[in-house]
């Protein structure tokens, strides 16, 4: 099978011998004894399941979800955009919800389920928002796009669970998958590169789908 | 190769594959996280370590201490590298300010100090513990009034600031119609998702770099120069860019901070730019104040038209040349442009989405609304009237293809242009609806690109170039290209890109990368065809690529097969010879929307947008179309509510980070309807292709103005037209 563009980290990348790497090692064993040196109090335990495989991790408790995921497990697919809560490219689900996982410091997550992007679907084996996102171009640079499909899987979730939005008009009625309530919900994930319009219709396809 | 007579029949013309609706071929590593941007290069045999940057908090002055002991101390620090400790670096060929070193403070925000320690969370902390002693300097902030000491400047690769054809005071001065009007554009923020971000290794001398660039030789040269270190030494990989718009072509802080801090904690160390950091740190679009002039016959024949702009730059910097399109978008005998340069002690102004040309139309496709209306024209026959096929300051030179008249009333039929009313007379329910439109022009540049295809013994094609994809396609339409010339299927052919290990390219930027570097792999693929027919004896005049073989008279051979075990290599770079200096090149459309504005509020909501755009043959129509919504999408955001605001008194950009600087959200953005002519431009490339990438933003927002000025008959003239500049002229309502 081709590889139709770069995709794993390759030692023939780096210019860096296996003897540096080796130097790089120690150097990064010094560093770890100084932190657990002086340090413990500021770190805590953890343990919660992403994507249905347990973690236990020993963390900064400064560290939030978001670096906890990229840095720690190395699950790089959710994305760090503004760190502020404004973009939402970090957007995951924690226990059936949507969340910013900038926003949410790691250790506040112990015992939760945590469903990432890498949980939805795999390269020959896509989610039927990712097929949709594909297939209606839906994105363009990719790097917001982790975080709209998991908020247009959980847009989908919510208004099929009647919780209403800003813009539902009847509250006594049920909520309906309408352009209008797609839009205001995806609206806490920035797309820069614009690709709003496509994205209205990869999820309105997928709802249809479901109807 | 080099392209220098307009192009004939040649294998891309088949349209097997290119100019077909595929789908991205790298949407399934995008869609589940498994694209990897540069911050996520991630060896389990290596201990990164994090550099967290430290900024200016001056804009202006000399840095005279920096006290390092606290955040050295502070737990987990391996490393502070301080813009003292590296001292003042020779700048970067494409870079205004320093990047990083030297005691000289520039802009707000300028890098002074990395602070690397074993996690994250110690490096931020640690970054707050220094402290600087600076020497604040006096800055000019305001635009406004620095223009009374704006100069004249250079010429810049072949652009006069000025120019002049036939008498243009004496023709505006007696023109029946007039137009004198000035508009603003704000200071504006790429604001791409994907900060910057830099992972930086060094063994010895040898430096490897994972960034974030567009242009992967220029951050090469640049950073070498920076550094003061040799080209070669330095291996720059950036396969995935999560956004540019032109904030990634030029070298960045974030790579070169990476290296110093790498080589002074001895390990690989990963930067990313906080986002609150990066806005002032970059670049950004300056604003512009706009002067236009128009005069006209009572039949609606410009007979004068005068563009002047004034923008702002740090020393040693350029103008915002939003001028250059009024030399060539409409007739008229006399003619004048002027730009001016202010000297300005804001971060550094440089090249966004359609630099030029943006500021530039939304200013004149306001102007142009304005004068119509003055004659009591329709502004779709207004242009259309004043249309031309020769360049209007040199009229001996052709536009190579031009249908501005084709997109405007194709346009105007789809869009059903005719229902407009007249300003402030449309309503339904709580909006009063408006149409407007503008045209959208943007110059089709292209720019030296090389590539390498191998075949190898399974007929697989493998394409290798630097080139970058910043979202725009460029992986889906460069293997569309080889499969397109070498006879094979999408899935037989790999793509290879953002690496400094393969052929210089075109590099994404000003919208000439698809044309570009697609006729790069053009050009090397014409090599491999070539070694192909020669390694089978056939006659290379006469032979067939289709079908994953290769056929001269009645023999056929797989391509598999022609390989062999050691496999071809075709390898060349598109040069490109005088047709753009013989031809005017350009790409054309027309911008139509619909908005609808709160009777009370003032609030503007758009309704229905269309752009119909003539850019020659589109490579691939879904790739196309999507850089087309997405510059509306963006142009939607200029013309309502992005706006850089300066701090006049310290000299910075205040709301820099993504809730201050409001970019366009879901909710902002109807459905979008995109329409390509259907035409190929052969003097523009082997591909007959043309820039599209940019020709979206361009007028859009010009577009969304007249909107709201037939929707209200309110005229805004500086950008961003937000409520508070309607709602005390709002119409009356029963």
């Amino acid at each position: 099978m081709i590889e139709i563009c770069p995709f794993e980290i390759s030692r023939r990348d780096l210019l860096v011998s296996s003897a540096a790497t080796a130097a790089f090692a120690s150097v990064a064993g010094n560093a770890h004894a100084q932190i657990s040196g002086n340090e413990m109090q500021q770190s805590s335990n953890v343990s919660f399941k992403v994507n249905g495989e347990e973690h236990a991790l020993e963390l900064d408790n400064r560290t939030t979800l978001l670096d906890a995921l990229r840095e720690h497990l190395h699950l790089t697919g959710t994305k760090k955009g503004c760190d502020h809560g404004q973009c939402g490219a970090c957007t995951v689900m924690v226990d059936g919800r949507r969340i910013n996982s900038c926003l949410t410091l790691a250790v506040m997550h112990d015992g939760d389920e945590i469903t990432t992007i890498e949980g939805y679907g795999r390269p020959g084996n896509l989610h039927p928002m990712q097929v949709a996102f594909v297939k209606h171009d839906g994105f363009q640079c990719g790097y917001c796009t982790p975080g709209q499909i998991c908020s247009s899987i959980a847009v989908l979730q919510e208004i099929e669970a009647n919780i209403p939005s800003h813009v539902t008009g009847d509250l006594t009625e049920k909520a309906s998958v309408t352009s209008a309530e797609i839009r205001e919900r995806m609206s806490g994930n920035i797309c820069r590169c614009g690709a709003y319009s496509n994205i209205v219709e990869a999820i309105t396809e997928v709802a249809g789908s479901k109807a | 190769m080099k392209f220098e007579k307009p192009a004939t029949t040649n294998p891309i013309d088949n349209l097997t594959v290119v100019g077909k609706p595929i789908h991205r071929i790298d949407g399934e590593l995008k869609t589940t996280g498994r694209a990897k941007y540069a911050y996520e290069w991630h060896d389990p045999d290596i201990d990164y370590a994090y550099g967290y940057p430290l900024g200016s908090s001056i804009a202006k002055g000399r840095i005279r201490s920096m006290d390092t002991a606290a955040a050295k101390k502070s737990p987990g620090v391996i490393s502070v590298v301080t813009a003292l400790d590296v001292g003042k670096r020779d700048l970067g060929s494409k870079n205004t300010a320093n990047l990083f070193g030297g005691d000289e403070v520039q802009h707000y925000h300028q890098a002074i100090a990395i602070v690397v320690a074993a996690t994250f969370e110690q490096a931020r902390a640690a970054s707050a513990l220094i402290k600087v002693d600076y020497a604040v300097g006096e800055g000019v902030f305001d635009l406004s009034t620095a223009t009374k000491d704006a100069k004249k400047p250079k010429a810049e690769g072949g652009t006069e600031p000025d120019s002049s054809v036939g008498d243009f005071e004496g023709a505006f001065a007696n023109a029946a119609v007039k137009l004198d009007a000035t508009y603003t554009t704000p200071d504006q923020s790429h604001a791409m998702m994907e900060p910057f971000a830099s992972i930086a290794a060094w063994n010895g001398d040898e430096l490897t770099v994972w960034t974030s660039s567009q242009m992967i030789d220029w951050w090469r040269t640049d950073l070498a120069t920076t550094l003061g270190i040799d080209k070669e030494k330095i291996h720059l990989m950036s396969p995935f860019i999560g956004g540019g718009f032109g904030g990634k072509l030029f070298l960045r802080s974030d790579a070169v901070m990476a290296a110093f801090a790498a080589k002074a904690a001895g390990r690989p160390v990963k930067v990313a730019l906080p986002r609150p950091f990066l806005v002032n740190n970059a670049t950004h679009r300056p604003a512009t104040i706009q002067r236009i002039r128009i005069g006209a016959t009572r039949d609606g024949k410009i007979t004068a038209i005068g563009h002047e702009s004034w923008s702002g730059d740090l020393p040693g910097g350029q103008p915002e040349t939003a001028v250059m399109q009024t030399r060539l978008l409409y007739a008229g005998e006399n003619r004048m442009t002027a730009m001016r340069l202010a000297t300005l002690d804001l971060p550094e102004g440089n090249s966004m989405r359609a630099p030029g040309e943006a500021p530039g139309l939304m200013a004149l496709e306001i102007a142009i609304d304005e004068i119509a209306v003055k004659l009591g024209m329709d502004p779709v026959e207004f242009r259309i009237l004043n249309d031309t096929q020769v360049d209007p300051e040199k009229p001996g030179r052709n536009f190579s293809h031009r249908n501005l008249v084709g997109c405007l009333t194709l346009g105007a039929e789809k869009f059903g242009w005719n229902a407009r009313g007249k300003p402030g007379t449309k309503r339904e329910g709580g909006q009063f609806i408006g149409l407007g439109m503008a045209a959208a022009f943007r110059n089709n540049l292209v720019m030296p690109s090389g590539a390498r295809v191998k075949l190898d013994a399974r007929g697989d094609i493998t394409v290798e170039t630097d080139m970058t994809d910043i979202g725009t396609g460029s992986y889906t339409i460069l293997a569309q290209t080889a499969a397109e010339m070498m006879g094979v299927p999408m899935e037989k052919v790999g793509v290879h890109l953002g690496d400094s290990r393969f052929p210089v390219s075109s590099g994404s930027g000003g919208q000439f990368g698809a044309n570009s570097s697609t006729s790069g792999v053009y050009a090397a693929c014409v090599k491999l065809r070539e070694a192909v027919a020669q390694k089978l004896g056939f006659n290379s005049q006469d032979i067939e690529f289709a079908n994953g073989e290769v056929r001269s008279d009645n023999r056929v051979v797989p391509l598999s097969q022609a390989a062999g075990p050691e496999g071809l290599v075709g390898e060349d770079t598109m040069q490109w010879g005088d047709l753009e200096k013989t031809y005017q090149q350009s790409t054309f459309g027309a911008h139509f929307v619909e908005v609808g504005v709160d009777v009370a509020t003032g609030e503007v909501r758009l309704k229905r947008m269309l752009a119909v755009c003539a850019a020659g043959r589109i490579l691939n129509p879904i790739t196309a179309r999507s850089q087309v919504i997405g510059a509306m999408t963006m142009g939607a955001g200029l013309a309502l509510s992005e706006e850089l605001s300066v701090d006049k008194r310290r000299g910075f950009f205040v709301n820099h980070d993504l809730a201050g600087y409001e970019v366009a959200v879901h909710a902002d953005i109807p459905h979008q309807d995109v329409i390509f002519m259907d035409e190929t431009d052969p003097i523009s490339s082997p591909m007959k292709a043309k820039g599209v990438g940019e020709l979206g933003l361009c007028g859009v927002s010009a577009a969304i103005a007249n909107a709201v000025y037939n929707a209200t008959g309110i005229r805004v003239r500086d950008y961003p037209v937000t409520l508070d500049k309607l709602i005390h002229e709002l119409p009356e309502v029963a």
